[in-house]
């Protein structure tokens, strides 16, 4: 096997620990810090919806910028998910879309 | 829900109850994996550093984030705060299972929290919610996707090593299109419609203004979710 394989570079090891530091603070400290506090209803409509804005906040800019391979592979993405609500095909149809533009065009 | 005066137990059963209910997420988990493997390689991490970050992380979204930014040498504070912007929703997560967590101390809450992702958590829910009393279950269903999402990062790493693809190449969309099902997913009607539109343009100018920067992830997250947290809270009042 390459021996590149099993190099681990400090300052990836640095990244990577400050990473799952981060990570557990999110984890464990969230359950922590709601023993002992209370948020307001305002922070916590503003919470409920940080998953959905945070992953538009990704993707929006990222098919702006990647033109019509991600376009299509994402359109192709969201019909399947309604239609069928399965992680995998979305996924799946996504990538073949994409493939499909990246054929035609290459 | 469970009543106050309900005893809750952490039992062997419980866990492997747990294991089971989280099976049919394995299948959804594991083109993730290998999703993020196959990134991880080719943004030239080498397998024992993705499988490091998988062991010590294990938190599919923020690593993919974090490897879509990733540069060499890693900027390891931009990377760390990717992870932990990404995550902070499983800091809203933990507290809805305080019926079962509030009965334990020490390593069987601080370890359960630790393997606790969206699918075992949401199972977890489910299960308390119709009343089932055993908070081992959280663990369980946590312990099988964390040997998933290590086997599978491990795997994909193999082979994107194996494939060896050009940069542009569509199975990199991959990543993208995970993320673009999972919004699918959280979509939860018209009231998403405005913190979405706010975040996909806030995003979209900051990205222009900052180029070769993740802020514009941070900036449109903000500034969607407190549109509409402040709009919610405005039509309460009314």
């Amino acid at each position: 096997m390459n021996p590149s394989l099993w190099h681990i570079d400090p300052t990836t090891l640095a990244a990577i620990v400050l990473m799952a530091l981060a990570t557990y603070a999110c984890r464990g400290g969230g359950y922590w810090l709601f023993r002992q506090i209370t948020p307001s209803p305002l922070i916590r409509a503003i919470l409920s919806y940080i998953p959905g804005t945070l992953f538009v906040s990704y993707v929006i800019p990222a098919v702006i910028k990647g033109g019509l391979q991600p376009a299509v592979g994402s359109l192709a993405t969201v019909v399947v998910m309604i239609y069928t609500r399965n992680l995998a095909l979305g996924i799946a149809a996504g990538v073949a879309a994409a493939w499909g533009v990246w054929v035609v065009i290459s | 829900m469970i009543d106050s005066k309900d005893p809750v137990v952490f039992t062997r059963a419980g866990f492997w109850r747990g294991v089971r209910g989280a099976m049919v997420a394995v299948i959804g988990v594991a083109p993730f994996g290998i999703v993020c493997g196959i990134t991880a390689q080719g943004a030239g991490l080498s397998f024992s550093e993705i499988t490091l970050m998988s062991v010590l992380v294990y938190a599919g979204a923020s690593q993919l984030v974090a490897l879509s930014i990733w540069t060499h040498p890693p900027d390891i504070f931009a990377v760390a705060f990717a992870a932990f912007v990404v995550n902070l929703r499983l800091a809203l997560m933990g507290p809805v299972l305080s019926p079962w967590l509030d009965r334990f101390k020490g390593w069987r809450v601080w370890l359960s929290l630790f393997t606790m992702v969206d699918h075992s958590w949401a199972f977890a829910v489910r299960e308390m919610n119709a009343g089932y009393r055993d908070a081992a279950y959280l663990l369980g269903g946590g312990s099988i996707l964390y040997l998933t999402w290590i086997m599978t990062t491990a795997a994909g790493f193999l082979m994107g090593e194996a494939l060896h693809l050009p940069p542009g190449h569509p199975l990199f969309f991959a990543a993208l299109a995970a993320f673009v099902s999972v919004l699918a997913q959280m979509w939860r009607g018209m009231g998403d419609l405005l913190p979405w539109a706010v975040a996909a343009c806030v995003a979209s100018l900051v990205a222009q203004i900052l180029p070769g920067t993740f802020w514009y992830i941070v900036a449109g997250a903000l500034a969607g979710s407190i549109t509409g947290g402040i709009r919610d809270q405005r039509r309460r009042a009314q």
